[in-house]
């Protein structure tokens, strides 16, 4: 009992001063300048990211608006650290300093969330298999539900686990590939390799679709 | 000794049957005074887990309570029977249909569907993965057919409302739903459409958690930190009290007032690493090695909880 007292106050004082440590970097105000206008070496966010953090569905690039700010912070560090590939990110990612990150995070999280709206994604095979995948997971496979892990409708589980309710279907079924190419490599724990190794690619297709617009 | 006994019988002061009846009373004697001590030994207070790291499993613990260990062993070289439940697009309409649905939203979501019935922070769900159908997580259909029971837990026959009744007081840390109540039939009908078409009194493959087996060396709560905060902190947080969204719990605590009580089935360190070796992380099943499931099962266990409702 004493050593777990201990080591629980220990990692309390751990986690109070990293939270301190983010929050002292982060600034909102200096984020929108960078998502708006970019910085000497780098393009707007909004270029790509969508006036609002929309995203660009055709393109694949994601919504950010809404997400949450650590889990942000950290797809731009590991960016940086080559622990997610891709070509446009990557470059833009190598030359934020870490406080510029955080204020950017900062900014798009700030943003509103996204909510359900009218309309069902694609036919509707694809959206019962793929609501299955999102609410009850694939157990033959040992597959959990989505919302297990990505919180009740998706809408994430800070720090950790992204919102991915609204996201759209080509850039999660790339992800979901890149997972299981190794493309990807920055889940904790190899957590979301382990579940998109049990995805078809008729699943990717099913899940990506339904998260568009889960209900 | 044998003369000697012959001698007392031809005297006709003794019968054989005297040493029947002696061995018999020295068994009863000595089933009265150990019984009540194993039991006491439950009773003891928890502590000094990191000083004395040695303690061996499951020996000083309450009886447990995921119906698995207490129940009926199938007989040694008899396969389970694998079964398969019916799929969730299968249930039932009408007024069945509705009590059945009733009970998976109060297994799913009993904080709010029983919320008057739970004294903690968790769902039926949290250890009856994937609504009580997952196999090697204690799935309802394989318990339900496995009843009326004898149970060690409490020494007489046990109802499938009597088990029920266990996890509210003891897993929920809460009170028994009453046994015509809503909430009593509408989990008993979600239990028994899981289990249509089982044989009746049959063990079934996926019943309980798997049997762990022993761990090569004894479960330590000082190794079990580390495996924690590897592997179990990014979900139940570092300090175990899970994480919540919207005051709900999205992640359950493992420890604490919103946990289960002392007297609840996880409670005993082997049935916890049964169920973590089979179940945890999420999604990840039987990646830790049978060592670290011990340890980490040890080590959540050695957290202060509420009080076994059985010793006040």
């Amino acid at each position: 009992m004493k050593f777990a007292r201990c080591s629980s106050a220990g990692i309390l004082l751990i986690l109070l001063m990293s939270a301190q440590a983010g929050l002292s970097h982060a600034d909102a105000q200096a984020g929108a300048t960078i998502a708006k206008n970019g910085t000497g070496s780098v393009a707007a966010c909004m270029q790509c990211h969508g006036a609002n953090g929309e995203g660009q569905a055709a393109a694949g690039f994601p919504r950010l608006a809404g997400q949450n700010r650590d889990y942000l912070a950290k797809q731009l560090a590991d960016f940086k650290a080559k622990l997610r590939t891709n070509p446009l990110m990557q470059p833009i990612a190598s030359a934020l300093s870490t406080a510029q990150m955080n204020d950017v995070a900062d900014y798009y999280a700030s943003l509103p969330a996204w909510k359900p709206g009218p309309g069902i994604a694609s036919s509707t095979a694809q959206t019962t298999r793929g609501a299955q995948l999102a609410h009850q997971g694939n157990w033959d496979k040992g597959m959990p539900a989505c919302f297990a892990c990505h919180g009740e409708n998706g809408a994430g589980i800070a720090p950790h686990f992204p919102g991915i309710a609204g996201q759209n279907a080509t850039y999660i079924a790339s992800q979901l590939k890149d997972w299981q190419t190794g493309a990807r490599l920055n889940d904790p724990q190899g957590l979301m390799k382990a579940v998109a190794d049990k995805l078809s690619a008729a699943d990717i297709s099913a899940v990506s679709a339904y998260l568009e617009n889960p209900k | 000794m044998i003369r000697w006994i012959n001698r007392l019988t031809q005297n006709g002061k003794f019968h054989p049957m005297w040493i029947v009846l002696a061995v018999t009373g020295v068994l009863i004697v000595a089933a009265i005074v150990l019984v009540p001590a194993r039991y006491e030994g439950s009773k003891e207070p928890r502590q000094n887990v990191a000083a004395t790291p040695r303690q061996l499993p499951a020996a000083n613990l309450p009886e447990p309570d995921s119906g698995q260990h207490d129940l009926m062993q199938t007989p040694h070289g008899v396969q389970p029977v694998h079964f398969t439940p019916p799929s969730e697009r299968d249930m039932p309409s009408g007024e069945l249909g509705d009590m059945i649905k009733l009970g998976r939203n109060i297994f799913e979501h009993t904080q709010i569907y029983a919320k008057g019935l739970v004294g903690n922070g968790l769902n039926c769900v949290n250890c009856h993965l994937d609504a009580g159908r997952k196999a090697d997580s204690a799935p309802l259909w394989a318990a339900y057919v496995m009843f009326p029971a004898y149970r060690s837990k409490n020494h007489k026959v046990n109802s499938f409302e009597d088990r029920l009744a266990g996890c509210f007081r003891f897993s929920m840390n809460g009170t028994a739903p009453e046994y015509n109540s809503k909430e009593m039939i509408a989990l008993t009908s979600y239990s028994y459409w899981l289990a249509k078409g089982a044989p009746t009194g049959v063990e079934l493959a996926g019943r309980g958690y798997p049997e762990p087996g022993n761990p090569p060396l004894p479960p330590d709560a000082q190794r079990g930190a580390a495996v924690f905060q590897a592997n179990c902190a990014i979900c139940h947080g570092a300090d175990g009290q899970g994480s919540k969204v919207n005051g709900q719990y999205a992640f359950p605590p493992l420890w604490g007032n919103d946990s289960y009580n002392a007297g609840a089935g996880m409670h005993s360190v082997k049935n916890a690493a049964a169920f973590i070796k089979a179940n945890m992380p999420l999604g990840k099943g039987n990646s830790l090695s049978l060592q670290e499931s011990w340890d980490v099962a040890q080590f959540v266990n050695s957290h202060d909880r509420p009080a076994d409702p059985r010793v006040k």
